[in-house]
C-alpha cells in the first residue's frame, strides 16, 4: 500500500523503505527546537542522559520568545540559564533579545527549516512548518532534551486526514478563516495522533503566510502534523530565504486516508472561534455583536507581514475604540522593521494601537496584555482556554486579523466588509 | 505495578492550560508547579489530594500546549495514574517519557466517578472499582513503550543507552 507524504517522510528518516500507520520508530532529526520556557525544563533532563555536547550544534534551535524581554525575576532566571547552556554548548541558532522573533515566524523567515525535513520542537505550534512540506511536530522537554543528546525521536507513525481544497478566498478571508472553519467542522480531538494532509487545487490560490496560518493550529484540532505539498510558492518561498539544501515528497497516490474531506475555499466566510475551546466556532453572519475590551494582533499563528498588511490596511486614517485596548505584535524583527519601511507602524500607531517587538506575550497570558475578569479579547491568536489570556473568567475569541482589526474600530465584533468608511 | 486510590474525575478536553496555567511557567522544579496543579478548574485540587490518589478523564486530556510542566505538575501532586478515554498526543509522550503512567479506557473513562476508590494493575492494564465492585479493562503498552516506563522514562533510558555505546568504543 502507498505512503502518505508524513509516512515517506518519516520512512526516509527512519532508514526504512516503507512504514504503516500505528508502527512505532526512531527518526533521525533534522531540528531540534525549544523556547525559554521549555528549554529550562529541558536543560537539567539534557544533563541527566550523560550527554556532554549536543549531538549538533547547527540542528539545535533555541529561541527566547515567550517571557522576553525578560517578564519578572522568575523568568530572568529562566532565560538566563537558557543563555547559559546556549553559549556553553556552541549553539549557532540561538536568539535572544535584539534578533528574537516568534519561533514559529523566525525559523522558516531565516531558513532554519526546509521541505522534507523531520523537526521537533518543545512548543505545541512546531506543526507550523508543514506549510513548507516539512514533517514538523510539537514535543515535551524530554523529547527536546534526548533530541539533543542522540539527535533522534520515537513516534508512532501517523494515519492521515486528507482536506482537499478548491476555489479561492474571498475578500477579508484568510487562512485562520480556513483552519477555524475546519476544527469547527472536525472538532478539537477531530484529528486526534493522526497527519492532516492538505492538498488540491484550491492550495496554489493560499500565500505561504495562509500555509504556515492553517498548518499552525493542525495541533488545535489534537493533529500530529499539518502538511503542504511543495509547490512553485514554496520553491519561490525557500529559494529566498534558505540556502539549505531540501527534498521534495509526494503522498503516493494510492496512499490510505482515514477521511478525505471536501473544502470549497470560495464558500468560507470570516469565521470566529468563541470561548472556551476552538472549536466553538460560527461565521461572522451567525455571531452575535459582542463587545469587547481588548483586540491583540499578532503571534506564530498571525503575526506575519501579510498579517500587519491587512491589518494596516483596515486602520489605516481610522480611529480604534477608545475602550479597546488594541495590541499589535509583529511576529519578528524584520516583520517589525518592514512595517516601519511599508508605513504600517504609522497606521498603527495614529489609529490608537500599540505596535511592540516580538513576543509571544499576551498569546499564553504571559504579559503585554493580561486580561481582568469578565475582560473579553478577539484575538488573532490559537488558543481561547479558560484562562488562556488572563483571569479565568475573561473570555477570548480567536479571529483573523481582518476580523480583530475591525472590531477593534468598532468596539464590537464586527464584518470587516461592515466597517463603515470613515 | 500497581496503584490505588481515591478518584478526582474531571471531564472532556481538559487543557494544559488549566492544568498548569501559564502564570506558573516561570519555575521548572516539579515540587513548585505542584503547588498550583489544575488551579483554573479545581482551585482546592492541592489540598484535597493524597499521594497515590488517581485522575480519570474523558476524551482529549491534556490538549493543548507542549508544555511538561502539566505531567509533572500532576506527577509531583501525588497523582499515582491517569485514566481518560483518550489523551492529546503530546500530554500522551510526555508523561510516558517522564515515566507518569497512564490508561485509556472508554468503559472506565464513562463508569468511574469522583471519589469511588479503585486499584490498577499496569502490566495487565485492569482497572478495578472497589467502590462499584467492578473492573474494566484498558489497553496495554506496546513493548517499545513499556521499555520507557519500565527505565521510569526516557532520560534514563537514553543514558543507560549512551553509556553502554561508550563502553562498546
Amino acid at each position: 500500500m502507498g505512503m502518505t507524504m508524513t509516512q515517506k517522510i518519516l520512512a526516509d528518516h527512519a532508514g526504512r523503505k516503507c512504514v504503516e500507520a500505528g508502527e512505532l520508530i526512531k527518526v533521525k532529526l533534522d531540528i531540534v527546537m525549544g523556547n525559554d520556557i521549555t528549554t529550562a525544563v529541558a536543560i537539567p533532563e539534557f544533563n541527566n542522559t550523560g550527554a556532554s555536547e549536543v549531538f549538533d550544534k547547527e540542528k539545535v534551535v533555541i529561541v527566547l520568545d515567550h517571557f522576553t524581554p525578560n517578564k519578572d525575576i522568575k523568568a530572568a532566571e529562566q532565560c538566563k540559564g537558557c543563555r547559559e547552556f546556549a553559549y556553553e554548548k556552541d549553539i549557532v541558532h540561538f536568539y535572544d533579545v535584539g534578533d528574537v522573533g516568534i519561533e514559529h515566524v523566525i525559523l522558516p523567515e531565516k531558513g532554519i527549516v526546509a521541505p522534507g525535513e523531520v523537526i521537533i520542537g518543545a512548543d505545541s505550534h512546531t506543526c507550523t512548518y508543514g506549510a513548507l512540506g516539512a514533517f514538523s511536530t510539537g514535543i515535551g522537554s524530554t523529547d527536546m532534551a534526548v533530541g539533543m543528546a542522540t539527535g533522534e525521536a520515537w513516534f508512532k507513525v501517523p494515519s492521515a486526514i486528507k482536506f482537499n481544497l478548491k476555489g479561492s478566498l474571498s475578500k477579508h478571508v484568510s487562512g485562520k478563516d480556513v483552519i477555524l472553519h475546519i476544527i469547527g467542522m472536525i472538532g478539537v480531538d477531530g484529528a486526534l495522533y493522526q497527519s492532516m494532509e492538505f492538498t488540491g487545487d484550491g492550495i496554489k490560490s493560499l500565500s505561504m503566510d495562509d500555509r504556515f496560518t492553517i498548518a499552525n493550529m493542525a495541533i488545535e484540532a489534537g493533529a500530529k502534523n499539518g502538511i503542504f505539498p511543495f509547490d512553485e510558492q514554496t520553491k519561490d518561498y525557500i529559494d529566498i530565504h534558505s540556502t539549505k539544501p531540501y527534498k521534495i515528497y509526494e503522498a503516493d497516490e494510492d496512499a490510505h486516508y482515514e477521511k478525505i474531506y471536501d473544502i470549497n475555499l470560495s464558500s468560507i466566510r470570516p469565521t470566529i472561534a468563541f470561548p472556551h475551546l476552538p472549536e466553538n466556532t460560527v461565521t461572522i453572519d451567525e455571531a452575535d455583536e459582542i463587545e469587547i475590551d481588548q483586540v491583540v494582533i499578532g503571534s506564530c499563528t498571525n503575526g506575519r507581514l501579510s498579517d500587519m498588511k491587512i491589518t494596516a490596511d483596515i486602520l489605516r486614517g481610522k480611529k480604534v475604540n477608545k475602550r479597546v485596548r488594541t495590541i499589535i505584535i509583529p511576529g519578528s524583527q524584520k516583520v517589525y522593521l518592514e512595517c516601519i519601511k511599508a508605513g504600517y507602524a504609522e497606521d498603527f500607531i495614529n489609529a490608537g494601537a500599540i505596535f511592540s517587538m516580538p513576543t509571544c506575550g499576551p498569546c499564553l497570558g504571559g504579559h503585554m496584555g493580561i486580561l481582568a475578569s469578565k475582560e473579553r479579547c478577539i484575538s488573532t491568536t490559537n488558543r481561547n482556554f479558560v484562562g488562556r489570556m488572563g483571569h479565568v473568567e475573561s473570555e477570548v475569541y480567536l479571529a483573523s486579523p481582518a476580523v480583530a482589526a475591525a472590531s477593534a474600530i468598532a468596539g464590537k465584533l464586527i464584518d470587516p466588509a461592515k466597517l463603515k468608511e470613515a | 505495578m500497581r496503584a490505588r486510590g481515591r478518584v478526582f474525575k474531571y471531564g472532556d478536553d481538559i487543557d494544559t492550560d488549566v492544568i498548569i496555567p501559564a502564570r506558573y511557567l516561570n519555575v521548572s522544579s516539579g515540587e513548585e508547579l505542584a503547588k498550583y496543579c489544575m488551579i483554573d478548574i479545581d482551585s482546592d485540587f492541592v489540598n484535597k489530594i493524597k499521594a497515590g490518589d488517581i485522575m480519570v478523564a474523558g476524551k482529549n486530556f491534556g490538549c493543548g500546549s507542549s508544555r511538561e510542566h502539566a505531567p509533572l505538575s500532576i506527577k509531583y501532586a501525588g497523582i499515582s495514574c491517569i485514566i481518560a478515554e483518550s489523551f492529546a498526543r503530546i500530554f500522551y509522550r510526555n508523561a510516558i517519557n517522564i515515566g507518569m503512567p497512564i490508561l485509556e479506557s472508554r468503559e472506565a473513562s464513562l463508569d468511574i466517578e469522583d471519589s469511588d476508590e479503585i486499584e490498577v494493575d499496569f502490566s495487565l492494564g485492569i482497572i478495578k472499582n472497589i467502590t462499584k465492585n467492578c473492573e474494566y479493562q484498558a489497553q496495554g503498552f506496546p513493548k517499545f513503550i513499556e521499555e520507557i516506563m519500565k527505565a521510569d522514562g526516557l532520560v534514563k533510558q537514553t543514558r543507560m543507552n549512551l553509556s553502554s555505546n561508550d563502553k562498546g568504543k
